[in-house]
């Protein structure tokens, strides 16, 4: 288990060492920074000036050398645009993402383990292929295009619930549904041909054999054994909603992490940039660390493997 | 007396069309072995899940009679199915590898078995799991219990298996060839253990193996299958002393007797596999690999009486093999 540990520690900082060089690439490709802070009507004086005060004239490795020596004090360097450190400024959104995020993977899984487990348990009949139909629709529409519909429905037309903001925790309700729609289809399946997979097993038999009464068998043996790729799409899934919800919080107007990751890409800040691509990078290999442990929790073999 | 279980023309067809089982019938005493016997294919296993009611889906069955005691498990809800079984009625099955949760102890999976039937504190349930483990020969049983299928060897997990099976003192067991997969010195241990308890508890075995030895060793009375149907049934001696249906002979040459087999002599051996029967299939399923097979053998394979309780279903009369001989 240690050895386990240790061999994904290294290659969690091999995953982010990568990360920051492209990020930092990437964004130097995109347009001159001093450029855009100079704005429209300055003279070449001023941006050299510029240029020169923010260390932007020195060469591209050492540039990149000196951000990452600071990254990696835990000084992620200061926005242009707003003159304040990044890090506050990603901490300062974080909490709306997070809530975001962990609601619509909660919803997802709510809907999507007990629909999967319903079509594996009922395979080819009428509600297999009906769970299959709704998880298809529901594949084939864009979360931008959900996310207007309720606005119009549920927030317009009903007034049920706010359309933009979250200054009450109602404003959640919509954009993390939109959210879990998108995962929803990929979790219910996953759960579906794991549970057909398990409950075809021979331990079933067994566990029908000892007389055991079926929520136990389906709950207690079957979904063990299935759950395994779920926690693992789950986890990806939750890192996406967690960096991949730009759109979901342009519509509803939530300023979170994906809203300054648009905003600092379409003004040039590289700073900000790197630094939530490099958070990102973070949170998505913890994530996945954390999905490899529960597996190995919820499986035995893979603790002594 | 009445038997523990009864089963007459008991059937089994799968969505595919195939009869793996064509009215079968058989008794089992109180207190009695009574194997059921044929090669890979003919239908034991299937007849085994289908008593149980544990057939996979797509699978139907039905039979005239299918009884435990007094009670009709035809007219059963699976409900009430559930409570018998792992209770009065318990099953071994033969592929120890893949029969147990990898994902619970050894003990989590003995336990459960007997708290769902009895009122008894999980700790109770456990002390009786670690005392069935050392009936079965296992050692540091308290070890066992905290261990997951994967550290156990094929052996150990088939002798879990068959301990998991007694945890509620059955009055039925149906065991689907639960040595096989056992070296010969546990093999022995185990057939003793089964022995002790039908003496003492008086178990009811219904014995599903391809191995004539055991049958030797643990029957009271024997029921040949092949291709779905009981071709021959008698008592275990009069199965030996005089197998009728050339199948049972064929099986019988099969087994090499030391001293008594010639070395130069070839092992007997019946040419071919048992095939597929359909919905259409008339007469008798043994006839393409039978020495004896006439043109009547596709049409018919009459029921016939050797000897009292001693059945077969061939054309052939009760003393052909010594017609034969002559």
């Amino acid at each position: 288990m240690l050895q386990f540990l240790l061999r994904r520690a290294l290659l969690a900082v091999l995953v982010c060492l990568t990360v920051l060089v492209v990020a930092f690439v990437l964004t130097r490709l995109s347009g001159d920074l001093a450029i855009s802070i100079a704005g429209p009507q300055a003279t070449a004086e001023d941006i050299a000036t510029i240029r020169q005060n923010y260390g932007l004239d020195r060469p591209l490795v050492v540039q990149f050398f000196d951000w990452a020596a600071h990254a990696a004090q835990g000084d992620l360097g200061r926005s242009y645009l707003y003159h304040a450190p990044v890090a506050g400024l990603i901490a300062d959104r974080l909490p709306i993402t997070l809530t975001l995020g962990l609601s619509g993977l909660a919803i997802a899984l709510l809907v999507a383990i007990p629909l999967g487990i319903l079509a594996a348990m009922y395979e080819a009949t009428f509600v297999d292929r009906a769970i299959g139909i709704v998880a298809l629709i529901g594949q084939a529409m864009p979360s931008f295009w959900i996310g207007l519909v309720l606005i119009i429905v549920l927030g317009l037309k009903l007034q049920w619930l706010p359309i933009s903001g979250v200054d009450t925790w109602e404003g959640y309700i919509m954009p993390a549904v939109v959210l879990a729609f998108s995962a929803i289809p990929a979790l219910m399946r996953l759960t579906r041909a794991g549970m057909i997979d398990a409950l075809a097993s021979d331990y079933i038999r067994t566990a029908r054999a000892k007389g055991l009464r079926p929520g136990r068998i389906v709950l207690k043996h079957a979904l063990r054994n299935a759950a395994m790729p779920v926690v693992s799409v789950a986890a990806v899934q939750l890192g996406f909603m967690l960096g991949g919800s730009i759109v979901i919080e342009a519509v509803f107007a939530l300023h979170g992490v994906g809203y300054l990751a648009w905003e600092s890409i379409s003004k040039n800040d590289f700073p900000v940039v790197q630094a939530v691509v490099l958070f990102l990078a973070v949170v998505y290999i913890g994530l996945t660390l954390l999905a490899d442990m529960m597996n190995a929790v919820l499986d035995p073999r893979l603790r002594t493997a | 007396m009445k038997p523990v279980l009864e089963v007459a023309n008991l059937r089994v067809s799968f969505a595919s069309g195939t009869r793996a089982v064509r009215g079968i019938s058989l008794a089992v005493q109180r207190g009695e072995t009574h194997c059921l016997v044929g090669e890979s294919g003919c239908g034991k296993s299937v007849s085994s899940l289908a008593i149980m009611n544990l057939l996979a889906r797509g699978a139907t069955r039905s039979a005239d009679i299918l009884r435990f005691h007094d009670t009709d498990l035809l007219k059963l809800t699976e409900r009430q199915m559930a409570q018998l079984r792992g209770d009065k009625l318990a099953m071994i099955f033969q592929e120890p590898m893949t029969s147990l949760n990898p994902a619970y102890t050894i003990g989590s999976q003995m336990a459960e078995a007997l708290t769902r039937h009895r009122r008894i504190s999980r700790a109770k349930a456990l002390d009786r799991a670690a005392e069935l483990l050392e009936r079965v020969g296992i050692t540091a049983p308290g070890m066992r219990l905290a261990q997951y299928p994967h550290q156990l060897s094929g052996g150990l997990r088939q002798r879990v298996m068959i301990a998991m099976a007694l945890m509620c003192d059955p009055e039925l067991l149906i065991a689907d060839e639960p040595t096989t997969a056992l070296d010969v010195t546990v093999q022995a241990q185990i057939l003793r253990l089964l022995q002790t308890l039908q003496r003492e508890l008086g178990l009811a075995l219904l014995l599903i193996t391809h191995d004539l030895g055991i049958v030797a060793r643990m029957a009271q009375r024997v029921s040949v299958m092949y291709a779905g149907e009981v071709v021959e049934s008698a008592s275990a001696e009069a199965l030996f002393a005089r197998p009728t249906h050339p199948y049972t002979r064929g099986l019988l040459e099969c087994i090499p007797i030391p001293g008594a087999s010639r070395r130069d002599a070839p092992l007997g051996s019946i040419p071919g596999v048992v095939p597929r029967i359909g919905p259409d299939f008339k007469g008798c399923g043994f006839r393409d690999r039978c020495a004896h097979a006439a043109p009547i053998c596709a049409e018919m394979a009459p029921l016939q009486h050797a000897a009292p309780n001693h059945d077969y279903l061939c054309r052939l009369p009760p003393d052909w093999p010594e017609a034969a001989a002559a």
